[in-house]
């Protein structure tokens, strides 16, 4: 496979910035995930396409709107009706989809080099992304592992919470660039660290 | 303005599209009645008040909602997927033609 680059590289400064004097409460990292993939289930598929996920990825998807899991190597979450987001750091996740979601299921897209995945962590993390989102990042309201989509100045944004204080954001590769700089810049006052 | 979408919960209207007057019925593709064609491209019920749309949620899950709008103070009474009743909408066409 070639190396995929990232679109992040001319602004992705490893280091602390901002007002970190007092401590960083922010940390701004790329996951480069492998594969990305949203999986489409027709009316009345839903259940076959989320007992293919546990197949193939061995994750088991919680009922409801926006539910999902990540262990820390593989995640998946709802973010649509009857739609999910799976994501695995190995590549090669769309082949091994392929064979199990037949037509009749569902469809599988590739999105691996259409997104880019973000992770959002620390104590601070829910407030900086609350300056960006309007809806609730509370942990009762968000809980670990569900799935949200939504926008953040027209740019489509998938975000999964992956702990308590973390967020894995999915965006277009074409506007991760300027994402990033300006959740660089709502991070400043904070001070953030760049892994 | 909040739109509550049943999957993703309320939201901000900035994240809807809106797709136009829900009380519309489109008739057979094949239909040559012009006064159904004229009705289902330019007649409006413009109500002062309750009023069936059908919206977008474009910067969320893609669904399309039907929603319930007042006109006059922009509160929602109800919202729910559009799928279920656009199936329906076609039954009831098909069953009155």
């Amino acid at each position: 496979m070639v190396e995929r680059q990232s679109p992040l590289e001319p602004e992705f400064h490893p280091g602390s910035h901002g007002n970190f004097e007092h401590g960083v409460e922010i940390i701004l990292s790329e996951t480069r995930p492998g594969s990305i993939l949203q999986l489409a289930a027709w009316p009345g598929e839903e259940k076959r396409l989320m007992s293919s996920i546990y197949k193939v990825a061995g994750l088991a998807l919680p009922d409801g709107a926006g539910g999902g899991v990540a262990d820390g190597v593989k995640a998946a979450f709802g973010f649509a009706p009857g739609k999910f987001t799976v994501v695995d750091e190995a590549e090669g996740l769309a082949s091994a989809f392929a064979g199990v979601i037949t037509p009749n299921i569902g469809t599988v897209t590739d999105l691996s080099h259409g997104r880019t995945a973000i992770r959002i962590a620390g104590p601070k993390a829910e407030w900086v992304l609350a300056k960006f989102f309007a809806i609730d990042f509370a942990l009762p309201a968000f809980p670990v592992g569900a799935g949200r989509s939504t926008t953040h100045h027209d740019v489509f944004a998938q975000i999964q919470r992956t702990g308590a204080d973390q967020f894995d954001i999915y965006v277009f590769r074409s506007f991760a660039r300027s994402f990033w700089k300006a959740l660089c810049h709502a991070s400043e006052e904070v001070g953030y660290e760049v892994q | 303005m909040l739109i509550t979408c049943p999957y993703c919960g309320p939201r901000d209207v900035i994240e809807f599209t809106y797709q136009g007057d829900g009380n519309r019925q489109r008739p057979q593709p094949s239909s040559q009645d012009l006064d159904a064609w004229n009705a289902y491209v330019y007649d409006r019920l413009n109500p002062a008040g309750d009023h069936n749309e059908i919206w977008q949620h474009s910067g969320g899950c893609r669904a399309h909602l039907r929603v319930v709008r007042n006109t006059l103070t922009h509160e929602i009474s109800s919202s729910g997927f559009a799928r279920g009743d656009h199936k329906a909408a076609r039954h009831r066409l098909e069953t009155k033609s």
